[in-house]
Protein backbone atom coordinates (compact mmCIF):
# COMPACT_ATOMS: atom_id res chain seq x y z
CA UNK A 1 0.00 0.00 0.00
CA UNK A 2 1.09 3.17 -0.87
CA UNK A 3 2.23 5.47 2.44
CA UNK A 4 0.78 8.91 1.62
CA UNK A 5 3.16 11.87 1.16
CA UNK A 6 3.77 14.45 4.04
CA UNK A 7 1.45 17.48 3.63
CA UNK A 8 3.30 19.67 5.65
CA UNK A 9 3.08 22.90 4.78
CA UNK A 10 6.58 23.57 5.45
CA UNK A 11 7.63 21.65 2.35
CA UNK A 12 4.54 22.55 -0.31
CA UNK A 13 6.29 25.67 -1.40
CA UNK A 14 8.72 22.76 -2.95
CA UNK A 15 8.59 21.93 -6.47
CA UNK A 16 8.25 18.18 -5.63
CA UNK A 17 7.03 18.36 -2.05
CA UNK A 18 6.72 14.29 -1.95
CA UNK A 19 10.75 13.50 -1.93
CA UNK A 20 10.56 14.98 1.49
CA UNK A 21 9.19 14.29 4.56
CA UNK A 22 9.13 16.28 7.87
CA UNK A 23 10.47 14.53 11.15
CA UNK A 24 6.60 14.88 12.52
CA UNK A 25 5.23 12.81 9.63
CA UNK A 26 7.92 10.41 10.32
CA UNK A 27 7.19 9.77 14.11
CA UNK A 28 3.37 9.36 13.27
CA UNK A 29 4.35 6.86 10.71
CA UNK A 30 6.81 4.87 12.92
CA UNK A 31 4.48 1.99 13.47
CA UNK A 32 4.41 1.05 9.69
CA UNK A 33 7.80 0.96 9.46
CA UNK A 34 9.23 -2.47 8.88
CA UNK A 35 5.82 -3.46 7.29
CA UNK A 36 6.96 -3.73 3.82
CA UNK A 37 5.09 -0.70 2.78
CA UNK A 38 7.78 2.10 4.82
CA UNK A 39 11.14 1.32 5.16
CA UNK A 40 13.80 3.93 6.94
CA UNK A 41 17.22 3.52 5.90
CA UNK A 42 20.55 5.42 7.90
CA UNK A 43 23.12 6.40 5.80
CA UNK A 44 25.90 8.30 7.22
CA UNK A 45 29.23 9.24 6.56
CA UNK A 46 30.48 7.63 10.24
CA UNK A 47 30.05 3.96 9.74
CA UNK A 48 29.65 3.31 13.88
CA UNK A 49 27.26 6.18 14.09
CA UNK A 50 23.92 3.94 13.30
CA UNK A 51 25.28 1.62 16.30
CA UNK A 52 25.24 4.25 19.02
CA UNK A 53 21.25 4.53 18.20
CA UNK A 54 18.68 5.06 15.79
CA UNK A 55 15.82 5.67 14.55
CA UNK A 56 13.71 2.43 15.69
CA UNK A 57 13.22 0.14 12.59
CA UNK A 58 15.69 1.59 10.35
CA UNK A 59 18.52 0.00 8.63
CA UNK A 60 21.85 0.67 7.65
CA UNK A 61 23.16 1.94 4.12
CA UNK A 62 26.57 2.15 3.99
CA UNK A 63 28.01 3.79 0.96
CA UNK A 64 31.47 2.51 0.98
CA UNK A 65 30.45 -0.83 2.54
CA UNK A 66 27.03 -1.36 0.66
CA UNK A 67 26.53 1.00 -2.56
CA UNK A 68 29.65 1.07 -4.03
CA UNK A 69 31.14 -1.84 -6.12
CA UNK A 70 34.41 -3.51 -4.41
CA UNK A 71 36.78 -3.82 -8.07
CA UNK A 72 35.54 -1.21 -10.28
CA UNK A 73 35.15 2.21 -9.42
CA UNK A 74 31.34 2.25 -10.00
CA UNK A 75 28.13 1.33 -8.08
CA UNK A 76 26.69 -2.03 -7.26
CA UNK A 77 25.21 -4.04 -10.19
CA UNK A 78 21.70 -5.17 -10.59
CA UNK A 79 22.00 -8.12 -8.72
CA UNK A 80 23.95 -6.87 -6.11
CA UNK A 81 20.98 -3.60 -5.50
CA UNK A 82 18.60 -6.47 -5.42
CA UNK A 83 20.50 -8.52 -3.02
CA UNK A 84 21.00 -5.59 -0.49
CA UNK A 85 17.55 -4.32 -0.96
CA UNK A 86 16.28 -8.05 0.20
CA UNK A 87 19.02 -7.69 3.06
CA UNK A 88 17.33 -4.15 4.33
CA UNK A 89 13.57 -5.89 3.99
CA UNK A 90 13.23 -3.29 0.75
CA UNK A 91 10.13 -4.23 -2.11
CA UNK A 92 9.88 -2.81 -5.08
CA UNK A 93 6.69 -1.01 -3.67
CA UNK A 94 8.21 0.24 -0.43
CA UNK A 95 7.94 3.61 0.20
CA UNK A 96 11.92 4.51 1.28
CA UNK A 97 12.57 7.40 3.75
CA UNK A 98 16.52 8.20 3.83
CA UNK A 99 18.00 10.07 6.94
CA UNK A 100 22.21 10.29 7.72
CA UNK A 101 24.36 13.11 9.54
CA UNK A 102 26.12 16.08 7.86
CA UNK A 103 22.96 17.37 7.03
CA UNK A 104 22.04 14.54 5.01
CA UNK A 105 24.74 14.96 2.66
CA UNK A 106 25.52 10.78 2.68
CA UNK A 107 21.61 10.63 2.50
CA UNK A 108 21.09 12.50 -0.67
CA UNK A 109 24.02 10.20 -1.91
CA UNK A 110 21.76 6.99 -1.36
CA UNK A 111 18.68 8.66 -2.29
CA UNK A 112 20.78 9.61 -6.10
CA UNK A 113 21.98 5.56 -5.72
CA UNK A 114 18.39 4.35 -4.96
CA UNK A 115 17.02 6.35 -8.40
CA UNK A 116 20.34 4.81 -10.51
CA UNK A 117 17.59 1.84 -10.12
CA UNK A 118 14.77 3.84 -10.80
CA UNK A 119 13.46 2.90 -7.28
CA UNK A 120 9.34 4.29 -7.30
CA UNK A 121 9.65 5.78 -3.94
CA UNK A 122 12.51 7.00 -2.03
CA UNK A 123 12.30 10.62 -0.07
CA UNK A 124 14.83 11.95 2.69
CA UNK A 125 14.17 13.14 5.96
CA UNK A 126 14.25 16.79 6.08
CA UNK A 127 16.96 17.94 9.14
CA UNK A 128 18.38 14.30 8.95
CA UNK A 129 19.68 12.61 12.18
CA UNK A 130 20.95 15.54 13.47
CA UNK A 131 17.04 17.47 13.26
CA UNK A 132 15.73 13.89 14.72
CA UNK A 133 17.92 14.00 17.28
CA UNK A 134 17.63 17.70 18.44
CA UNK A 135 13.90 17.06 18.78
CA UNK A 136 14.60 14.60 21.53
CA UNK A 137 12.71 11.76 19.19
CA UNK A 138 12.86 8.18 20.20
CA UNK A 139 16.19 6.55 19.14
CA UNK A 140 17.18 2.81 19.49
CA UNK A 141 20.68 0.89 19.40
CA UNK A 142 18.06 -2.78 18.53
CA UNK A 143 18.87 -3.30 15.37
CA UNK A 144 16.02 -3.61 13.14
CA UNK A 145 15.20 -7.19 12.64
CA UNK A 146 14.56 -8.21 8.59
CA UNK A 147 12.55 -10.76 7.42
CA UNK A 148 13.88 -12.97 5.23
CA UNK A 149 12.66 -12.85 1.92
CA UNK A 150 10.79 -16.02 0.36
CA UNK A 151 12.84 -17.10 -2.67
CA UNK A 152 11.22 -15.94 -5.77
CA UNK A 153 10.04 -12.97 -4.61
CA UNK A 154 12.53 -10.55 -3.93
CA UNK A 155 13.33 -7.02 -4.99
CA UNK A 156 13.51 -7.56 -9.15
CA UNK A 157 16.93 -7.27 -10.79
CA UNK A 158 16.77 -4.31 -12.55
CA UNK A 159 19.10 -2.77 -14.64
CA UNK A 160 20.64 0.72 -13.63
CA UNK A 161 19.60 3.59 -15.76
CA UNK A 162 22.58 6.09 -15.57
CA UNK A 163 21.83 8.06 -18.17
CA UNK A 164 19.39 10.57 -17.06
CA UNK A 165 20.88 11.71 -13.69
CA UNK A 166 23.94 10.86 -13.93
CA UNK A 167 27.31 12.15 -15.93
CA UNK A 168 30.66 11.18 -16.85
CA UNK A 169 33.59 12.47 -18.06
CA UNK A 170 32.87 12.86 -21.45
CA UNK A 171 29.89 14.04 -21.19
CA UNK A 172 30.96 17.06 -19.13
CA UNK A 173 34.23 17.71 -21.27
CA UNK A 174 31.24 18.27 -24.14
CA UNK A 175 29.25 20.50 -21.62
CA UNK A 176 31.79 22.90 -20.79
CA UNK A 177 30.29 26.51 -20.74
CA UNK A 178 26.63 24.97 -19.48
CA UNK A 179 25.36 24.90 -16.39
CA UNK A 180 28.13 23.57 -14.75
CA UNK A 181 28.45 23.58 -10.89
CA UNK A 182 31.28 22.70 -8.50
CA UNK A 183 29.96 22.53 -4.98
CA UNK A 184 33.26 22.02 -3.17
CA UNK A 185 34.73 24.43 -0.52
CA UNK A 186 35.94 27.53 -2.01
CA UNK A 187 39.23 26.70 -1.32
CA UNK A 188 39.30 23.37 -3.86
CA UNK A 189 37.78 25.43 -6.49
CA UNK A 190 40.06 27.77 -6.32
CA UNK A 191 43.05 25.24 -6.30
CA UNK A 192 44.30 26.35 -3.23
CA UNK A 193 44.05 22.90 -1.97
CA UNK A 194 42.63 19.58 -3.16
CA UNK A 195 40.48 18.31 -0.27
CA UNK A 196 38.13 19.48 1.80
CA UNK A 197 39.29 21.28 5.12
CA UNK A 198 40.26 19.14 7.82
CA UNK A 199 39.64 15.88 5.42
CA UNK A 200 42.00 13.66 4.35
CA UNK A 201 44.33 14.24 0.81
CA UNK A 202 42.49 11.56 -1.84
CA UNK A 203 45.28 11.34 -3.92
CA UNK A 204 44.30 14.38 -6.79
CA UNK A 205 47.40 15.25 -8.56
CA UNK A 206 46.34 18.89 -9.22
CA UNK A 207 43.50 21.80 -7.48
CA UNK A 208 41.62 23.60 -9.13
CA UNK A 209 38.44 23.27 -11.48
CA UNK A 210 36.54 22.55 -14.36
CA UNK A 211 36.84 25.36 -16.95
CA UNK A 212 33.28 27.29 -16.61
CA UNK A 213 32.24 25.79 -13.65
CA UNK A 214 30.73 28.14 -10.91
CA UNK A 215 31.78 27.75 -7.19
CA UNK A 216 28.46 27.04 -4.99
CA UNK A 217 29.43 25.16 -1.78
CA UNK A 218 26.91 22.54 -1.25
CA UNK A 219 26.01 23.46 2.41
CA UNK A 220 24.48 26.71 1.40
CA UNK A 221 21.77 24.30 0.56
CA UNK A 222 21.72 23.81 3.75
CA UNK A 223 19.99 25.62 7.11
CA UNK A 224 22.00 26.25 10.21
CA UNK A 225 19.59 23.21 11.54
CA UNK A 226 20.34 20.72 8.62
CA UNK A 227 16.97 21.14 7.25
CA UNK A 228 17.14 22.78 3.11
CA UNK A 229 16.53 26.07 2.33
CA UNK A 230 13.28 27.40 1.77
CA UNK A 231 12.79 27.16 -2.09
CA UNK A 232 12.64 31.55 -1.86
CA UNK A 233 16.35 31.18 -0.29
CA UNK A 234 16.98 28.17 -3.07
CA UNK A 235 16.05 30.70 -5.70
CA UNK A 236 18.01 33.10 -4.75
CA UNK A 237 21.20 31.30 -5.20
CA UNK A 238 21.02 29.30 -8.17
CA UNK A 239 18.54 30.78 -11.20
CA UNK A 240 19.46 34.54 -8.84
CA UNK A 241 23.18 34.28 -8.47
CA UNK A 242 24.12 31.97 -10.94
CA UNK A 243 21.50 32.68 -13.78
CA UNK A 244 20.89 29.06 -14.04
CA UNK A 245 17.74 28.35 -16.42
CA UNK A 246 15.48 25.53 -14.99
CA UNK A 247 14.79 24.47 -18.15
CA UNK A 248 17.92 23.98 -19.58
CA UNK A 249 20.48 20.39 -17.92
CA UNK A 250 22.87 21.42 -15.06
CA UNK A 251 25.58 19.26 -14.03
CA UNK A 252 26.90 19.18 -10.30
CA UNK A 253 30.48 18.02 -9.35
CA UNK A 254 32.86 17.78 -6.02
CA UNK A 255 35.31 15.42 -5.00
CA UNK A 256 33.74 12.05 -5.44
CA UNK A 257 30.17 13.15 -6.08
CA UNK A 258 29.14 12.76 -2.57
CA UNK A 259 28.45 16.94 -1.81
CA UNK A 260 27.03 17.10 -4.96
CA UNK A 261 24.33 14.62 -4.50
CA UNK A 262 22.96 17.05 -1.84
CA UNK A 263 22.93 19.83 -4.66
CA UNK A 264 21.37 17.47 -7.09
CA UNK A 265 18.58 16.46 -5.13
CA UNK A 266 18.33 20.44 -4.37
CA UNK A 267 18.15 21.28 -7.95
CA UNK A 268 16.19 18.74 -9.42
CA UNK A 269 13.52 18.54 -6.58
CA UNK A 270 13.03 21.28 -4.50
CA UNK A 271 13.88 23.65 -7.22
CA UNK A 272 12.23 21.95 -10.08
CA UNK A 273 15.43 21.91 -12.62
CA UNK A 274 14.58 19.15 -15.84
CA UNK A 275 17.54 17.48 -16.27
CA UNK A 276 20.15 17.55 -13.35
CA UNK A 277 22.96 14.85 -13.49
CA UNK A 278 25.65 14.23 -10.99
CA UNK A 279 29.41 14.14 -11.82
CA UNK A 280 30.33 11.24 -9.13
CA UNK A 281 33.87 11.09 -11.06
CA UNK A 282 34.30 14.58 -9.90
CA UNK A 283 37.84 16.10 -8.67
CA UNK A 284 39.33 12.50 -8.10
CA UNK A 285 38.62 11.96 -11.69
CA UNK A 286 39.24 15.52 -13.69
CA UNK A 287 41.47 16.74 -11.59
CA UNK A 288 44.04 13.26 -12.27
CA UNK A 289 42.69 12.81 -15.99
CA UNK A 290 45.78 12.66 -18.48
CA UNK A 291 44.57 15.74 -21.14
CA UNK A 292 41.84 16.92 -19.33
CA UNK A 293 41.97 20.98 -18.80
CA UNK A 294 41.29 22.75 -15.25
CA UNK A 295 41.06 26.23 -14.34
CA UNK A 296 42.67 27.84 -10.88
CA UNK A 297 41.77 31.03 -9.03
CA UNK A 298 38.03 32.33 -8.27
CA UNK A 299 36.69 32.96 -12.18
CA UNK A 300 34.82 29.85 -13.82
CA UNK A 301 37.59 30.52 -16.99
CA UNK A 302 36.94 29.65 -20.33
CA UNK A 303 35.85 26.74 -22.68
CA UNK A 304 39.16 25.32 -23.85
CA UNK A 305 39.89 25.58 -27.36
CA UNK A 306 39.25 21.83 -29.08
CA UNK B 1 48.35 7.01 2.48
CA UNK B 2 50.48 8.31 4.60
CA UNK B 3 53.91 9.50 3.16
CA UNK B 4 55.76 7.57 5.66
CA UNK B 5 54.96 4.07 4.77
CA UNK B 6 57.66 1.88 5.73
CA UNK B 7 58.83 -1.62 4.89
CA UNK B 8 58.26 -3.18 8.29
CA UNK B 9 57.59 -6.78 8.54
CA UNK B 10 54.05 -7.44 8.21
CA UNK B 11 53.86 -10.04 10.21
CA UNK B 12 55.30 -9.18 13.24
CA UNK B 13 51.96 -7.67 15.16
CA UNK B 14 53.13 -6.28 18.10
CA UNK B 15 52.34 -6.79 21.82
CA UNK B 16 50.12 -4.36 22.19
CA UNK B 17 47.58 -5.09 19.23
CA UNK B 18 47.76 -8.66 20.19
CA UNK B 19 45.55 -9.26 22.05
CA UNK B 20 43.22 -6.51 20.34
CA UNK B 21 43.35 -8.24 17.36
CA UNK B 22 42.67 -11.60 18.68
CA UNK B 23 39.53 -10.36 19.88
CA UNK B 24 38.50 -8.52 16.50
CA UNK B 25 39.39 -11.66 15.03
CA UNK B 26 37.55 -13.75 16.75
CA UNK B 27 34.48 -12.12 16.29
CA UNK B 28 31.71 -11.99 13.06
CA UNK B 29 31.20 -8.24 10.97
CA UNK B 30 28.69 -7.63 12.74
CA UNK B 31 30.15 -7.98 16.33
CA UNK B 32 33.42 -6.41 15.39
CA UNK B 33 31.35 -2.98 15.11
CA UNK B 34 29.97 -3.32 18.29
CA UNK B 35 33.70 -3.93 19.95
CA UNK B 36 34.66 -1.13 18.12
CA UNK B 37 31.46 1.28 19.47
CA UNK B 38 32.51 -0.23 22.94
CA UNK B 39 35.93 0.70 22.42
CA UNK B 40 34.52 4.20 21.03
CA UNK B 41 32.78 4.59 24.11
CA UNK B 42 35.58 3.74 26.19
CA UNK B 43 37.96 6.75 24.81
CA UNK B 44 39.30 8.22 28.29
CA UNK B 45 38.11 11.71 28.90
CA UNK B 46 41.05 14.27 28.23
CA UNK B 47 42.62 15.17 31.27
CA UNK B 48 41.96 19.07 32.89
CA UNK B 49 45.28 20.33 31.43
CA UNK B 50 44.37 19.52 27.66
CA UNK B 51 40.40 19.81 28.16
CA UNK B 52 40.73 23.62 28.73
CA UNK B 53 43.83 24.43 26.25
CA UNK B 54 42.27 22.27 23.26
CA UNK B 55 44.72 24.81 21.19
CA UNK B 56 47.50 22.26 22.38
CA UNK B 57 46.29 19.64 20.62
CA UNK B 58 47.22 18.07 16.84
CA UNK B 59 44.56 17.88 14.22
CA UNK B 60 44.78 14.63 12.44
CA UNK B 61 43.07 16.05 8.67
CA UNK B 62 43.52 12.11 7.47
CA UNK B 63 40.04 11.12 9.51
CA UNK B 64 36.89 12.25 8.23
CA UNK B 65 35.77 13.28 11.50
CA UNK B 66 37.19 15.70 13.81
CA UNK B 67 39.99 14.14 16.43
CA UNK B 68 42.60 15.60 17.91
CA UNK B 69 45.94 14.12 19.83
CA UNK B 70 48.59 14.93 22.13
CA UNK B 71 51.59 12.96 23.36
CA UNK B 72 53.26 13.28 26.13
CA UNK B 73 57.04 11.51 27.31
CA UNK B 74 58.22 10.73 30.88
CA UNK B 75 61.85 10.16 30.58
CA UNK B 76 64.44 10.59 27.53
CA UNK B 77 65.03 7.96 25.30
CA UNK B 78 64.02 4.92 23.51
CA UNK B 79 63.13 4.10 27.11
CA UNK B 80 61.09 6.79 27.81
CA UNK B 81 57.14 6.23 28.75
CA UNK B 82 54.57 7.55 26.07
CA UNK B 83 51.58 8.93 26.85
CA UNK B 84 48.78 9.81 24.76
CA UNK B 85 45.62 11.76 24.39
CA UNK B 86 42.75 12.15 22.42
CA UNK B 87 39.69 14.02 21.83
CA UNK B 88 36.84 13.57 19.72
CA UNK B 89 33.12 14.32 19.39
CA UNK B 90 30.77 11.04 19.99
CA UNK B 91 29.08 12.10 17.33
CA UNK B 92 32.53 10.81 15.72
CA UNK B 93 32.30 7.13 16.87
CA UNK B 94 34.43 5.25 14.13
CA UNK B 95 37.24 7.90 14.83
CA UNK B 96 36.79 7.85 18.89
CA UNK B 97 37.05 4.04 18.54
CA UNK B 98 40.69 3.99 15.97
CA UNK B 99 41.79 6.49 19.32
CA UNK B 100 40.88 4.40 21.79
CA UNK B 101 42.13 1.06 20.46
CA UNK B 102 45.76 3.18 19.53
CA UNK B 103 45.15 4.37 23.77
CA UNK B 104 44.88 0.94 24.37
CA UNK B 105 47.50 -0.69 22.57
CA UNK B 106 50.16 2.06 22.77
CA UNK B 107 49.07 4.48 26.73
CA UNK B 108 51.97 3.68 28.83
CA UNK B 109 54.78 1.76 26.56
CA UNK B 110 57.90 2.84 26.01
CA UNK B 111 58.69 5.13 23.47
CA UNK B 112 60.93 2.95 21.61
CA UNK B 113 58.11 0.39 21.43
CA UNK B 114 55.72 2.99 19.67
CA UNK B 115 58.31 3.70 17.20
CA UNK B 116 59.14 -0.03 16.16
CA UNK B 117 55.44 -0.31 15.85
CA UNK B 118 55.11 -1.06 12.07
CA UNK B 119 52.54 1.09 10.35
CA UNK B 120 50.90 -2.00 8.39
CA UNK B 121 49.64 -2.89 12.53
CA UNK B 122 46.40 -0.54 11.28
CA UNK B 123 44.93 -2.98 8.26
CA UNK B 124 45.48 -6.30 10.65
CA UNK B 125 43.23 -5.68 13.32
CA UNK B 126 40.57 -6.84 10.66
CA UNK B 127 38.68 -4.14 10.77
CA UNK B 128 39.27 -3.30 6.96
CA UNK B 129 36.00 -5.21 5.79
CA UNK B 130 33.43 -3.87 8.57
CA UNK B 131 34.80 -0.14 8.66
CA UNK B 132 36.08 0.52 4.73
CA UNK B 133 40.12 0.66 4.11
CA UNK B 134 39.39 4.42 3.27
CA UNK B 135 37.95 5.08 6.53
CA UNK B 136 41.18 3.08 8.39
CA UNK B 137 43.30 5.68 6.77
CA UNK B 138 42.31 7.80 9.61
CA UNK B 139 43.81 5.23 11.70
CA UNK B 140 46.92 5.01 10.49
CA UNK B 141 46.86 8.85 9.85
CA UNK B 142 46.97 9.04 14.24
CA UNK B 143 49.54 6.24 14.41
CA UNK B 144 51.90 8.28 11.76
CA UNK B 145 51.43 11.80 14.30
CA UNK B 146 51.78 9.72 17.21
CA UNK B 147 54.91 8.58 16.32
CA UNK B 148 56.47 11.83 15.28
CA UNK B 149 55.37 13.55 17.95
CA UNK B 150 57.04 11.02 20.75
CA UNK B 151 59.85 10.62 18.07
CA UNK B 152 60.33 14.48 18.47
CA UNK B 153 59.77 14.60 22.46
CA UNK B 154 62.17 11.82 23.33
CA UNK B 155 65.13 13.71 21.35
CA UNK B 156 65.26 10.85 18.83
Amino acid sequence: MPVPHDPAPALQDYAHPEKLVTTEWLAEHLGAVGSGDLAVVESDEDVLLYETGHIPGAVKIDWHLDLNDPVSRDYVDAEGFAKLMDASGISRDTTVVIYGDKSNWWAAYALWVFELFGHPDVRLLDGGRAAWEAEGREMTTDVATVAEVPSGSGYPVTERNDAPIRAFREEVLDFLGGQLVDVRSPQEYTGERTHMPDYPQEGTVRGGHIPTAHSVPWARAAAEDGRFRSRAELEAIYPGELGFDPAQPVIAYCRIGERSAHTWFALKYLLGFEDVRNYDGSWTEWGNAVRLPIAVGTEPGEVPGR
Amino acid sequence: MTASTTTSDQSAMPEGFQEIAEDFHALGDKDRLQLLLEFANSLPELPERYAEHPELLEPVPECQSPIFLITEVEGAGREATARLFFSAPPEAPTTRGFASILAEALDGRAVGEVLDTPDSVTGQLGLAKVVSPLRLNGMAGMLARIKRQLAQKAGL
